[in-house]
């Protein structure tokens, strides 16, 4: 039986982690292994140039949502990173986030296009 | 005849480890490179966790050290140590010395902030360190931003120099988090209408009465705290600070505006502790520090028969661990001089 | 002149295979060349470049001049095999027309000459027995020292030699095999006819004392021929593609044609034109400092031409241009790299943020770049130094700005860089100067290659060594000792090498390294490499920072910020910036702008 009492959260907002799509996430932990280091602190973002230059840009936050698989958000937003190389200059942890990127893009070009990752 | 204990640096380790020994019974030589006793101690104001002045702390250590009359040699330094007789044989500064067993508390040194040039500590004015700023505390509580005014707006930056690949140190510092802490409830205490902001990665408030401090800080002084790494800072034309760093909880990149930004510096093993490790050949821990026999039996002794450490020469730690430390230290060279007479 | 046996046939057989693959395949590639640059191979053939291409055809394929530079024994290897075979060949064909009174004789007429040709008591026969005898030599000099080569390849310079696929093999076994048969079968023959020169007949009437030379002679014009035959077979599927192509590579390339973004029949050809010579493997730091040949430039060739480009090895290169520099025909190594890049990876870019805007107007435009934003100390001295030298300047970037392009062309999306490019060059001629300066080694090497900026161009070495040169800076010099270290995209990337030394030496005492101006290595921080983590980056440094140290410097100056960071990690001394050394040197002027700080000011 499916009851609604409306107290749930709205849908889109909610991850799911039982739906997500994490093939992309487990692809990039198998070819950038320094990804699987973040511990989220924010200097990637702090630093990065196209950050400085438009809000809805945030590569943490994309490696974030990469982990719990909200492909969609990726997406939309990592064509806009312009390649500099100050997020992993300054990364603590050492993360080659370039790579993260490259790679993320190419996942999602295959993801689009239903090619096996 | 009486076994000799040479201990070489006289911080709160080597000094507090000296009177122990002379209590047990063993002649103890201590030498120490500066004209004074305590090390970084007599750098520090006012003590977490509660606030007391380094300057009891460095009386009780003083005192307790004269009275014991052990031997202290200041100025000076360690040329060389050769084994002799199941001994050693130390040449400090113009003295050659025999010993039956070395204590080793050449303690840390701060990580030096030029490196981590993006912060700009040594180019701009208006950056300082933890070191820095405890300072200030002690001539008097002036604090004051390069034009000779009151800052309004402070910033304390978490892990400089700790816990970051990139300079080569992925060890957390331990203390500069409550130390952190404390400055900031110090600064309001001093400057009420400044806003203070803490930039850390995770606060890391592992002591009893540390979690409290935190709490005191947020609700009697209205310390801000933000969670994410500073990236960089640059200087304005007032010779303001502006910095960069990411509201993880909020997810949005952040800009601000600073007077006075504080960097607080991480331990790595001091100058002293390194040149001492190379000149006996004793193992070291991946972060460089001296390694301890055993991580858990046994974190006195080194690989070397006679030789002990004690202090921030092994590791970050707080003025009660070391003191814990040292006096556990004490244990073992007795437990090792005495084992070794029958 | 009776000159046929049917050991011929696997001579001739090899020949007319190799004459019709070849040309078909140069149809084919010439066929399919961009229309721009067939254009450009009509209008070089009736130019005097041509010239040119004669000149370098001569020195490079024949004389193997570059090879010469790098190591002058595999230089000597690779002359005494080209060029001594080739005046073999023209000689051979010289000596059996003159006999023959024949101009249109037989290919394998030369070839053959000896078993065919027994009076050999003409008036020339002489000078043609002793120079043949004399190349045949020559050329066995440089077979042996192929063999050793294989044995010894440390004797010439290498670390590591290539490895070889199949028709590599049967190539290189039936070359090293086709001049010790000419010898044996010449030898044999001058044993029974006394047809031969010193070498030959020596060898042959030795040979005839305790041999049946008879028996055997046939034998070994038969060996003879095959190895011939089997080495024009294998030769256009193995590596000796390279002699010929490499002709046309070099006609090709001084008609002006090059690869640049996109992969054409030129780029084919450039590859066909790799003879596999290895240099590049032991100018590699990937193989130097990583012990991973796999992404050396030959090997990657080989990818391009057996069309099984690997993501992993295209991106695992550092672009930094040693293999480039020293490439003895001088592929453009990094280019193909980038092109296969290209080809790799979703080119997609979405820089609708970009909005320029007004700049303040100056004459001259400084732009730190995004890395220096990390290395404040660069900064804050070029400001000092433009302040003191008196300069009308506007800070382009001093709140950050969007990327020079040129990481985003690193990473092979040259579609998203154009974009780049566009936004700032835009940006850039707002500001009206009619000078760029900037303190950031890769964006130079942009600006200058890729912005066709109608304005002068400067990297801040160049531009403080103009100020001091017009007296508006003077510096002291202290004793200092300092290396100098190239920044890979200034240096080898933007050939300025000559500026940063000369303004260092008004400063301080410049020390060598045995890795100076071409020669330079990659500090190991490279944007162009991106598949490599930041450990193996740091085991790169550190290699480079031994290399740095040998001379006892007090000091490492670089020009670049990221070679900076780079080098601070590992430092065993400290590192700092051209700029930063010229502003501390700098001497005070005796009227002091009263914005500026008095040193009891500047607190610890
Ligand atoms: C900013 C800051 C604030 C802090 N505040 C607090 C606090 O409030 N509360 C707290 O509990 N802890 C605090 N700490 C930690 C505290 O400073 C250490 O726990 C303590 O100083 C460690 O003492 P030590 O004897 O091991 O080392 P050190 O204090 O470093 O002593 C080492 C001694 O050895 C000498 N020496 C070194 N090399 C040689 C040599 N080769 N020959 C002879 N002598 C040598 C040195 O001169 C020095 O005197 C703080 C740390 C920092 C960085
Ligand atoms: S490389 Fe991309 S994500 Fe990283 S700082 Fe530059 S623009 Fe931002
Ligand atoms: S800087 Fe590194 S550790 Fe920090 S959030 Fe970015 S990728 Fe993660
Ligand atoms: S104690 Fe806090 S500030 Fe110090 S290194 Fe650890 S986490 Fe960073
Ligand atoms: S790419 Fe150049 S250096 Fe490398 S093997 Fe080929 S010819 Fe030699
Ligand atoms: S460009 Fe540099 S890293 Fe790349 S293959 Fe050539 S030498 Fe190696």
């Amino acid at each position: 039986m499916n009851q609604d009492w409306g107290y749930g959260i709205n849908k889109d907002r909610q991850i799911d982690f039982d739906r997500n799509d994490r093939r992309l996430a487990e692809y990039i932990r198998k070819y950038v292994p320094s990804y699987k280091l973040c511990i989220s602190c924010g200097a990637c973002t702090a630093t990065c140039s196209t950050a400085n230059l438009t809000d809805f840009y945030n590569i943490r936050r994309l490696n974030i949502f990469l982990m719990r698989g909200e492909i969609d958000e990726i997406a939309k937003h990592i064509d806009k990173c312009m390649f500099c190389g100050k997020c992993e200059l300054v990364c603590p942890r050492g993360v080659n986030t370039r790579q993260v990127i490259l790679i993320m893009k190419e996942g999602i070009k295959k993801i689009k296009q239903n090619e096996q990752l | 005849m009486k076994k000799h204990v040479f201990i070489i640096g006289g911080g709160v380790a080597g000094a507090e480890a000296a009177s122990q020994l002379v209590k047990m019974g063993f002649d103890v030589t201590l030498a120490e490179k500066e004209t004074q006793i305590g090390g970084k101690l007599n750098q520090w104001d006012r003590l977490f966790p509660s606030k007391r002045k380094a300057a009891e702390v460095l009386d009780f250590i003083n005192k307790n050290l004269v009275d014991s009359k052990a031997r202290v040699l200041f100025n000076t330094e360690i040329s060389k140590i050769s084994k002799q007789n199941g001994g050693y044989k130390i040449y400090a500064g113009i003295e050659e010395c025999t010993a039956d067993a070395i204590l080793i508390s050449t303690g840390y040194d701060v990580f030096n902030a030029r490196i981590k040039e993006e912060y700009g500590y040594g180019i701009y004015e208006n950056v300082i360190t933890s070191v820095d700023l405890e300072e200030m505390f002690r001539n008097g509580n002036k604090i004051f931003n390069s034009n000779k005014e009151e800052p309004k707006r402070i910033g304390f930056v978490h892990c400089v120099g700790s816990r970051d690949e990139k300079v080569g140190n992925h060890y957390c510092s331990q203390v500069c988090c409550v130390t952190a802490v404390k400055q900031a409830m110090e600064v309001k205490e001093i400057l009420p209408r400044a806003e203070v902001y803490c930039f850390y990665m995770d606060l890391r408030m592992f002591g009893l009465q540390f979690e409290d401090l935190y709490r005191e800080s947020q609700e009697k002084w209205g310390v801000n705290f933000i969670r994410g790494r500073v990236s960089e800072a640059a200087e304005n034309i007032d010779g303001t600070i502006l910095i960069k760093v990411e509201d993880t909880l909020a997810g949005r990149p952040l800009k601000m505006k600073v007077d006075l930004l504080v960097l607080m510096v991480g331990f790595v093993p001091s100058a002293g502790t390194t040149e001492i490790g190379k000149m006996l050949n004793l193992d070291l821990t991946p972060e460089n520090f001296l390694k301890p026999a055993d991580e858990h039996l046994d974190t006195s002794s080194t690989n070397l028969k006679g030789v002990f450490i004690a202090g921030t020469c092994k590791s970050p730690k707080t003025i009660a661990d070391t003191f814990a430390d040292a006096r556990a230290a004490t244990l073992k060279i007795k437990e090792f001089l005495e084992g070794s007479e029958k | 002149m009776n000159s046929f046996d049917i050991f011929v046939l696997p001579f001739a057989i090899g020949l007319y295979t190799l004459l019709i693959v070849f040309f078909a395949k140069v149809f084919d590639w010439i066929k399919h060349l961009p229309v721009g640059d067939r254009r450009k191979i009509g209008r070089g053939i009736r130019s005097r470049k041509l010239f040119g291409v004669v000149k370098e055809i001569f020195l490079e394929s024949l004389i193997h001049r570059r090879i010469f530079k790098v190591n002058p024994l595999l230089g000597y290897m690779h002359m005494s095999l080209a060029f001594g075979w080739f005046l073999l060949i023209v000689l051979g064909a010289a000596e059996s027309k003159i006999y023959g009174r024949d101009l249109l004789n037989t290919p394998w007429d030369p070839i053959f000459f000896k078993y065919f040709k027994h009076d050999t008591n003409e008036f020339h026969s002489a000078f043609f027995n002793f120079t043949m005898d004399f190349l045949l030599l020559f050329v066995l000099s440089g077979v042996f020292l192929a063999y050793l080569k294989r044995i010894y390849a440390r004797l010439f310079g290498l670390k590591k030699t290539t490895k070889h696929i199949f028709f590599d093999r049967l190539a290189i076994i039936s070359l090293w095999l086709i001049f010790p048969l000419r010898l044996l079968a010449e030898s044999l023959t001058s044993g029974i006819y006394h047809n031969g020169g010193f070498l030959t007949d020596g060898l042959g009437s030795f040979l005839a004392g305790f041999m049946p030379v008879g028996h055997l002679e046939y034998t070994a014009w038969w060996l003879y021929s095959l190895s011939v035959g089997a080495f024009f077979v294998a030769l256009p599927y193995s590596r000796y593609m390279h002699i010929p192509t490499e002709i046309l590579l070099i006609a090709m390339r001084r008609f002006g044609i090059k690869t640049t973004t996109t992969f054409t029949n030129f780029s084919q050809i450039e590859v066909y034109s790799c003879p596999r010579c290895g240099i590049c493997i032991d100018k590699c730091q990937m193989t130097s400092a990583l012990g991973n040949e796999k992404p050396a430039s030959v090997y990657f060739l080989n990818t391009i031409r057996a069309q099984k480009v690997k993501p992993g090895l295209s991106f695992d290169c550092m672009i930094c241009g040693r293999c480039e520099q020293y490439c003895p025909v001088g592929i453009s190594l990094m280019n193909h790299r980038l092109v296969q890049r290209n080809k790799l990876i979703s080119n997609g870019y979405n820089f609708q943020f970009l909005k320029n805007g007004i700049p303040e107007k100056a004459r001259i435009a400084y732009y730190a770049g995004c890395m220096t934003h990390l290395t404040p100390s660069i900064e804050k001295a070029m400001i000092k130094i433009l302040e003191k030298a008196g300069t009308d300047f506007v800070f382009i970037d001093k709140d950050g700005g969007a990327c020079c392009g040129r990481p985003m062309m690193l990473s092979g999306n040259f579609e998203g860089a154009e974009k780049l490019i566009e936004f700032n060059r835009n940006n850039i001629l707002k500001s009206c100067a009619d000078i760029l300066v900037t303190s950031c080694a890769i964006c130079y090497k942009v600006f200058k290659s890729n912005y066709d900026l109608p304005l002068k161009v400067l990297h801040h070495s160049e531009f403080i060594l103009e100020l001091v040169k017009s007296g508006k800076i003077n510096i002291n010099k202290s004793g200092l000792r300092a290396v100098y270290h190239d920044p890979c995209e200034l240096g080898r990337g933007s050939k300025v090498y000559e500026e940063p030394r000369e303004l260092l030496s008004h400063a301080l005492e410049l020390v060598s390294t045995g890795y100076d101006r071409e020669n330079a290595l990659c500090c190991g921080g490279s944007l162009g490499n991106i598949m490599l983590g930041y450990e193996e980056k740091n085991k790169i440094n550190a290699a480079v920072w031994k290399e740095m140290m040998v001379n006892d410097p007090e000091m490492l100056v670089t020009a670049c910020p990221l070679c900076k960071k780079t080098f601070n990690k590992n430092a065993p001394v400290p590192v700092r910036d051209i700029a930063e050394i010229i502003a501390d040197a700098v001497q005070i002027s005796p009227v002091k702008p009263n914005h500026q700080l008095a040193p009891e000011q500047i607190a610890g």
